[in-house]
């Protein structure tokens, strides 16, 4: 398919954008097979370069023949463009319409961009899971790498290598694959040093009512305890949800059947109600009229906070069994592809200091979401503001990023990265100019040839030049165990997501870079005087002046 | 005069999780000291017994008999006594301690800070209201000095000095006062010389349902006639229209309009002291909940009603900033007795359009301007003596949660930080120094408090540097003169570093604030010793280049800010040190084998935190019952 085929008004003059805290601009609106372009005419310059896949919906009016369209981006910002002629602006805004909800991968803009830099390290080579592997392998022996799913057959959502305990072989893996969910048999996720305790991750076991057994997934998490020691399974569903999921041949570990292990139920909620609740949030947000009590009503009804507080629980709980009970802990939910994740992530953040430096957080995502089969492209087809039917959109990955950003804020200093990059990859997952959050499995990806035709997000964002925006200028590295609070006073809305669009930040901002300049300076003054010192140093001993210093 | 003076195998319960401690609970004349026993370092909790609210005496439980303690500073500390005769010893003690009857009872009498007389003077002389009228350009050809409550004889709760238009005579001011309530006649208490405009304070008029007073008729023309930039004057009445018509029926009111006809009436709808009171209240009843839900807070905090009245406060100090700066007009603000929500409002307005006010000290002239000399009863608001509860009411913890949620807008725009605000809640309620003390100017007078007692304002400023706000900038007032902040109900916080500063668990790890405070410090000392090095290399001959270090460019492509630069405030520094001698313990009894090396970055312990406490770990039962999660919904049996 051609997209000017799409595009029946490709440029139109005269074209007014309203944007919330900036100046209207008048310019030149162009249409391009992947972009709405405006540029002003004044000097050249584009005020607004927008990726179609970003439109979550657009709104058209008319008033006589000046036609606006109300376009509301993924990213949650909206803009007004106000374009003169009716059938233009029709024109427009069915291009715009066609064009965003393009639903073959291949059409994607990563396929067509070409990087303006040069690549120095190329993001698809930079976290494989050997080079994981060869990590753990200096740490134990007690593990392997398995090739049993090299041509993803046996859990068509897992990556071609998984780590798994040392003494299960393959033909056991095939077996405990065909009793959990979709094949996902628990697998390593994260080794704690400390202790050697382990967090693995798998799907719900395929019980059914008949409570079905499997020797073989029994072996396997067992393999996984040192003589004597017991573990824990979260299961992130409720206990009732759980029990419904038997009827439909899913269910949970019997206890008679797994008796070193004790099972706690959360209560993470499925993906249709965390969209349902973002839908919420940012309608809330987006009301100006708001009196408080309807704002504080609104921001309850719409139930955000309390996913947030759940996971981070839930996350902490996990991270708890390892750090200070010394138990191992297996996590699942239904499908294993998105709670789940959610909790064995931020346990690392919780409990791995490197999960908290740049390259670690890059690591953490590619290793516990990408790899582990979180199916980005169906969770981020749409935002907030979509009126096209639901399928299977969820702002799983956004809820991850959001929990991160209140430990970060609770341990502001011990993160190498700051809320920016958060927001940067809250961005990349709905809409990107890079391959990585495509498509929704590994398997996928290498049918798709992503490392070969898209370019990585992470070859862009570890160039210097660009990374230096995402530092935390507060980072001092913390070896702890970081423990945040989850009461709800301790739980903040993210206003660097959520009210970003609807408020001027330039007092925050100026603020913010003065205490950038207090710590710039600080660093420039001790390698003066230091230097001063060694100075004062050297002519002493070389003129051995009797003074005393 | 006590039973007894200490008592041993005291448990302190944490109120939200299961932790105790165990020490030992001393009672002295001024404080109640709980020492944490057999810990070297420990840990001790000095409570002043003015700063006690209520004591309660709970239900005999198997270990003891529990002791809840609530304070006014928001601390709320749950003791257990072994015996119940102690418990009761202790019990009645307090209350007899904490209701003193008569002011020489107060700590401030006592409290001796080891300064002579001249110290004591100068401390009292620090802060002068004259020479702020002077810096307002008061008196000009408009305003003047008045002396007519030179004695206090038309106003009682009034200071002595009064400036009022120059065409208001005696006769008028006298006449005028008589119309209103306790005498409260208009007077100016804000001059924004820009415009001319005047920001003047009163009580309600007596008006009943159609009295008028012709004296304060003219007293309001005389006040609309000292401003040529606008035609009318605006009268705020600060109150919902609802309380202000029931007034009427008690013979007092609000200004007709027919009968000021220089005049523009506005009500802003602030609710009274009684409402506010409640409101706290509930606010304190929601987040002192154990194992809250989110969605409970947020209910709670929207049924306590208490942002709605800190944001009803902001507008009316917005609307009043703009009547004056924008508009050019003066304006007339009052309430009932026109020493509560008037106190609020016209501070608040002047913090927004001076930024003088904004400035450490220039704040403590503001407090002592609008809430000390013009008579908010701090006696009765804050219960410093055994009075009416009714009359006890928060309304100057409301005006600082007012600025706390200007400072969260305008990092920059104010010198002294959350810490300075916490601080002076802290003090008004200790009866620690005399500022607060009393209800009105001449009561301090009678109390002899300036030779007796000490000034709070010497002490803060001799501890000034812990209160700094590092991010501070003089020119963003310059830039700035006039703080217009956003009303948009997501600029209203709940203000955990106020409500919950001692419930240490529910702040973040590391302060932002105290991080950069430090860092700020640290680089004026560099100075000094670069240039002290720069020095002594030019005695030895070397000439260096001058100490101009090329400074960070401003043209760095800004990185994003996090929300708020103030984060997790310990009170004083004393306590911060307190703070992270707690933390430092805390991170070394967590540490994995003594791993010493780990202990000096703060960490934080997981139980205090509350996810679930695994209660039964598996090395140590064979058969745990139950998996017991006090935040997780978790509670099965396995």
């Amino acid at each position: 398919m051609e997209f000017a085929e799409l595009i029946k008004t490709p440029r139109v003059d005269g074209v007014v954008l309203h944007r919330p805290f900036l100046p209207t601009v008048e310019g030149t609106l162009c249409l391009t097979g992947h972009h709405l372009i405006l540029s002003s005419r004044q000097d050249n310059t584009e005020e607004l370069w927008l990726l179609h896949a970003n439109i979550d919906a657009i709104e058209k009016r008319f008033i006589g023949s000046l036609g606006t369209i109300i376009v509301k981006c993924k990213d949650l910002r909206i803009i007004q463009l106000d374009i003169p002629g009716m059938e233009e602006c029709l024109n427009i805004a069915n291009s715009i319409e066609a064009l965003s909800t393009l639903d073959s991968v291949s059409l994607m803009y990563p396929f067509f961009y070409r990087p303006m830099f040069e690549v120095i390290e190329d993001g698809w080579n930079l976290f494989l899971p050997e080079e994981a592997f060869k990590e753990l392998e200096s740490m134990t022996d007690e593990w392997r790498l398995s090739e049993v799913n090299k041509d993803f057959s046996i859990c068509p959502s897992y990556p071609a290598l998984v780590t798994v305990p040392k003494d299960i072989d393959d033909d056991s893996l095939c077996k405990a694959a065909t009793f959990r969910h979709g094949g996902r048999f628990p697998v390593l996720s994260y080794y704690h040093k400390k202790n050697g305790m382990v967090i693995m991750r798998a799907s719900q076991p395929l019980t059914g009512t008949s409570g079905r057994r499997c020797k073989e997934d029994e072996k396997l998490i067992n393999a996984t305890l040192r003589a004597g020691k017991r573990g824990y399974i979260i299961d992130t569903r409720t206990i009732a949800v759980a029990q419904q999921a038997k009827a439909r041949g899913g269910g949970f570990e019997q206890e008679a059947n797994y008796p070193q292990w004790r099972r706690i139920h959360k209560a993470i909620e499925r993906t249709n109600i965390l969209q349902e609740s973002l839908i919420k949030i940012v309608e809330a947000c987006n009301d100006h009229s708001n009196s408080m009590d309807r704002w504080l009503s609104k921001l309850e009804a719409s139930n955000w906070q309390s996913q947030v507080k759940e996971i981070l629980t839930t996350a902490c709980l996990a991270a708890q069994c390892i750090d200070r009970e010394g138990a191992s802990v297996l996590v699942h939910g239904t499908e294993g592809t998105d709670s789940t994740l959610q909790v064995t992530s931020l346990a690392q953040i919780i409990l791995e200091p490197a999960c908290r430096t740049v390259r670690g957080f890059q690591a953490l995502v590619e290793r516990e979401w990408l790899q582990a089969g979180h199916p980005f492209q169906q969770r981020c087809a749409q935002s907030a503001y979509s009126n096209e039917k639901l399928r299977s959109e969820a702002p799983v990955f956004l809820l991850f990023l959001d929990c991160v950003w209140q430990i970060l804020r609770q341990f502001p200093c011990s993160f190498q990265f700051n809320e920016h990059f958060l927001v940067m990859l809250f961005e990349h997952t709905y809409a990107s100019q890079f391959g990585t959050f495509l498509g929704t499995t590994a398997a996928e990806r290498v049918k798709l040839k992503l490392s070969q035709k898209t370019v990585s997000l992470w070859s862009w964002v570890n160039r210097p030049q660009e990374l230096e925006r995402f530092l935390n200028p507060l980072y001092e590295p913390n070896s702890l165990v970081i423990w945040p609070s989850v009461a709800p006073q301790s739980l903040l809305l993210w206003e660097g997501v959520f009210l970003r669009w609807n408020r001027s930040t330039k007092c925050l901002d100026e603020a913010y870079e003065e205490m950038v300049h207090i710590i710039e300076y600080n660093k420039e003054l001790q390698l003066k005087v230091n230097s001063l010192r060694r100075q004062l140093a050297e002519l002493e001993t070389e003129d051995a002046l009797p003074q005393t210093p | 005069m006590l039973h007894l003076d200490f008592v041993e195998q005291v448990k302190l319960l944490d109120r939200f999780n299961n932790k105790t401690t165990t020490g030992t609970l001393y009672l002295t004349a001024t404080h109640l000291i709980f020492v944490e026993s057999n810990v070297p370092g420990a840990h001790e909790i000095w409570i002043l017994h003015h700063h006690i609210a209520s004591v309660e005496k709970l239900s005999l439980t198997t270990s003891g008999c529990p002791l809840l303690i609530q304070c006014r500073n928001f601390r709320v500390v749950h003791f257990v006594v072994p015996r119940e005769r102690d418990c009761h010893d202790v019990y009645s003690s307090l209350l007899r301690l904490l209701r003193p009857v008569s002011y020489d009872e107060l700590y401030a009498f006592s409290y001796n800070p080891k300064q002579n007389e001249q110290q004591r003077e100068v401390g009292w002389q620090l802060i002068d209201l004259t020479a702020e009228f002077e810096r307002l350009g008061l008196p000009c050809d408009q305003w003047q000095l008045s002396d007519v409550n030179r004695d206090y004889k038309v106003c009682e709760t009034y200071p002595r000095d009064l400036y009022v238009p120059i065409t208001a005579s005696k006769p008028i001011i006298v006449g005028s006062s008589k119309f209103r309530s306790k005498g409260r006649f208009p007077v100016l208490t804000y001059f924004y010389q820009e415009k001319k405009a005047a920001v003047c304070r009163c009580s309600q008029p007596l008006s009943g349902f159609s009295a008028r007073c012709l004296e304060d008729e003219h007293m309001l023309q005389a006040i609309s006639k000292a401003n040529h930039n606008s035609r009318f004057v605006y009268v705020m009445d600060t109150r919902p229209k609802l309380n202000a018509l029931a007034n009427r029926a008690a013979g007092k009111g609000y200004e007709n309009e027919d009968n000021y006809s220089n005049i523009r009436f506005q009500f802003v709808g602030i609710e009274n002291i009684h409402v506010m009171r409640a409101s706290l209240q509930k606010l304190l009843e929601v987040v002192g909940t154990r194992s809250l839900s989110v969605n409970d807070y947020l209910l709670g905090l929207e049924s306590s009603g208490w942002l709605r009245h800190i944001k009803a406060i902001v507008d009316a100090a917005i609307f009043l900033t703009k009547a004056v700066t924008v508009e050019g007009a003066s304006v007339l603000v009052h309430c009932s007795d026109g020493w509560d929500r008037t106190a609020q409002v016209c501070a608040l307005g002047a913090l927004l359009m001076d930024p003088y006010y904004r400035t450490l000290k220039g704040f403590m002239v503001l407090i002592e301007k609008e809430w000390i000399s013009f008579g908010h009863k701090f006696a009765d608001r804050c219960d410093q003596l055994d009075g009416d509860p009714r009359e006890v009411s928060p309304v100057f913890t409301q005006f600082l949660d007012c600025v706390w949620q200007l400072m969260e807008q305008f990092p920059q725009a104010f010198e002294f930080s959350e810490w300075f605000l916490i601080q002076l809640h802290e003090h008004v309620h200790s009866c620690q120094f005399g500022n607060f003390l009393g209800n009105s100017q001449r009561q301090r007078e009678e109390l002899q408090l300036k030779d007796r007692t000490y000034s709070l304002w010497a002490h803060l400023l001799s501890e000034q540097h812990n209160y700094l706000n590092p991010v501070y900038s003089p020119s963003f007032a310059e830039r700035h003169p006039v703080l217009e902040p956003s009303t948009q109900p997501w600029n209203f916080k709940f203000w955990r570093n106020m409500y919950h500063q001692f419930d240490r668990t529910m702040h973040p790890r590391q302060s932002i604030l105290k991080h950069t405070l430090t860092l700020k410090e640290s680089n004026s000392k560099l100075e000094d010793t670069a240039h002290t090095l720069q020095a002594k290399l030019q005695t030895l001959g070397v000439s260096t280049s001058p100490l101009e270090l090329h400074s960070w460019s401003r043209e760095h492509r800004l990185p994003p800010r996090p929300q708020s630069l103030i984060l997790g405030a310990p009170l004083s520094r004393k306590e911060a040190q307190q703070e992270e001698e707690v933390l430092g313990e805390e991170a070394l009894e967590d540490a994995p084998d003594g791993n010493g090396g780990e202990r000096t970055v703060e960490g934080s312990s997981a139980t205090e935190n509350g996810y679930g406490e695994l209660q039964s770990s598996f090395s140590s039962k064979n058969e745990p019952a139950m998996v017991s999660l006090e935040f997780g919904v978790a509670r099965m049996t396995c």
